[in-house]
């Protein structure tokens, strides 16, 4: 019988999914691919180059350090990506659980206004964004005569939060509309306020219904800090794009790239994996 | 029109504005063009993708267990890495190795430019979340459905073409849409690979007359108005797809 009679083929782990953090099938094909990318330009630059040369490989082992942890005594590298990654989720959150919940407001314009904000920033392109906000801000505030220097990798935390922000609101507000009615009417009748019901009752019944999607969030806010090597900070992006321009090799190009796409995909593919299960562990059974 | 621009231009003058971008007829129909470069790059890739998905969620169903794992794997790397890295993956690493042409002039030239890179590279990285939709879809489609083409002397292409795929079109379409209003807000990364779409001719405009906040607030105000009219077409799809005994 035809694969489609067969009923469509279990993608990784539809049925026995574990929480393993790497499908093993994946993680080889990956592997694979990075280390037949890095043979066959081993191969041409041993052709092409007349002894004396360093190899790809060496080259890879050189610069890998500087790839991870930016320039010594510096702060930069797929370190920094990390750390943007956290700091504009944390604002994010805390500015997208303020968000979603202005727009649950019992006030109109309240509620309006955080719908608007919501949607704005929701249906922007992050570059955008993140543009907005890397122009637009000063590179110093003054608050009560002290003076606080804003570096352009804070400045592009913030841009990148934004999105993260609208969409928060969006889960918040999902989750508490996804809470049953009769809680809010049972709060009610043991005399909550609203502010008790919603921070004692209704919220921390959310959170799980909120941490697969804010995880998925997370790896995707993880997937676009490389654009700020576009505003000029100095993440792992820029940092191989010196790498390169230092070797001036052409055989280089593509393995380095490839390692780079190998650290985000370390990174990144367990969160998802990790994500799929919780969904599946806390989702609600009909 | 002209009387339009000459009050942008005295509001320029008397209060600072400066919407050089409209009023220029230089600078408007280098933003117009920009605008063109980006509606094309979204539709072309969004066709591509679409085309990706369909067919590599046909693939994920075959017998061969080296075929759906090579698909499984182009789906998590694709999905799970930075489009922005991949752009530059497909430009700067894959780019140089392709053989070169010689175009009018008689120069030597890379066989694809960076508008063809990008369409490549967006492409791809959307086709890999449009396999997942897919795939999603057809596994909506209920078993009885395809046992009754089954029946009915289908073979596997035609249960698939015929029966399996319009109607996992249909479940996905909401899933599809948002991949799809995401892919088209993605396309401003082709900046970074100096395609002369809306961002790349925005930042050339506020380069050369700094107005800075003018220029984002239009660029701002062009992509909501992009993300809308998908919206709103994926919406009419979706209604002219309906069909009777599915939802509501």
């Amino acid at each position: 019988m035809s694969a489609v009679l067969r009923g469509p083929v279990p993608a990784q782990g539809e049925s026995g999914f574990t929480a393993t953090a790497f499908n093993r099938r994946t993680l080889a094909f990956v592997i694979a691919a990075f280390v037949l990318v890095v043979a066959a330009s081993e191969a041409l630059a041993q052709i092409r180059t007349t002894g004396g040369s360093r190899g790809i490989v060496d080259a890879l082992i050189k610069w890998t350090p500087l790839l991870l942890f930016g320039p010594p005594g510096e702060f930069g590298g797929f370190f920094l990506n990390i750390v943007v990654s956290f700091l504009a989720m944390a604002i994010g959150t805390v500015a997208g659980l303020t968000l979603g919940l202005g727009q649950i407001s019992l006030h109109a314009p309240v509620r309006r206004v955080s719908w608007a904000v919501t949607q704005l920033f929701r249906n922007s392109p992050w570059l955008v964004l993140l543009f907005f906000v890397m122009l637009l801000m000063p590179y110093q505030v003054t608050v009560g005569g002290v003076t606080i220097p804003l570096p352009d990798w804070l400045k592009a935390t913030f841009g990148l939060s934004l999105p993260i922000m609208a969409n928060m609101a969006e889960i918040v507000r999902g989750a508490v509309n996804s809470i049953p009615t009769s809680q809010w009417e049972c709060a009610e009748s043991l005399a909550f306020t609203r502010m008790q019901t919603l921070w004692r009752i209704i919220l921390p019944q959310c959170v799980k219904r909120m941490v697969p999607p804010w995880m998925n969030w997370y790896a995707i806010l993880t997937m676009a800090t490389p654009l700020i090597s576009i505003v000029g900070v100095n993440d792992a992006m820029t940092l191989a794009q010196d790498a390169l321009a230092a070797e001036q090799k052409t055989e280089l190009l593509m393995p380095m790239y490839g390692m780079l796409l190998v650290f985000f995909f370390l990174y990144c593919y367990p969160i998802a994996r990790w994500t799929i299960y919780l969904e599946r562990k806390y989702a609600v059974k009909i | 029109m002209e009387s339009l621009w000459d009050a942008l231009r005295s509001l320029h003058d008397a209060q600072g504005i400066n919407l050089v971008q409209f009023y220029n007829d230089f600078e408007r129909s280098r933003l117009l063009r920009g605008m063109w470069t980006t509606v094309q790059l979204a539709v072309i890739c969004i066709g591509f993708s679409v085309v990706i998905g369909i067919v590599g969620a046909w693939l994920q169903g075959s017998r061969h267990r080296l075929l759906r794992a090579v698909v499984q794997g182009y789906i998590q790397f694709f999905r799970n890495t930075p489009p922005l890295v991949q752009m530059y993956f497909f430009y700067f690493a894959l780019g140089p190795q392709m053989p070169r042409i010689v175009n009018e002039y008689g120069i030597a030239q890379p066989m694809l430019g960076s508008f063809e890179w990008a369409v490549i590279s967006l492409s791809f990285f959307a086709g890999a979340f449009n396999v997942e939709i897919f795939r999603s879809g057809i596994e909506a489609v209920q078993k009885s459905t395809v046992e009754a083409a089954d029946s009915l002397c289908f073979n596997r292409l035609q249960t698939y073409r015929y029966v399996v795929l319009p109607l996992a079109l249909r479940f996905c379409l909401p899933a599809l849409n948002n991949n799809l209003v995401n892919l088209a807000k993605t396309t401003t990364q082709a900046y970074a690979i100096a395609v002369p779409e809306t961002l790349y001719v925005a930042s050339q405009i506020w380069s050369d007359h700094i107005n800075v906040l003018e220029m984002m607030i239009t660029l701002l105000t062009f992509y909501l108005v992009l993300v809308g009219v998908i919206v709103w077409l994926m919406t009419r799809l979706e209604r002219a797809l309906a069909v009777p005994g599915f939802g509501r």
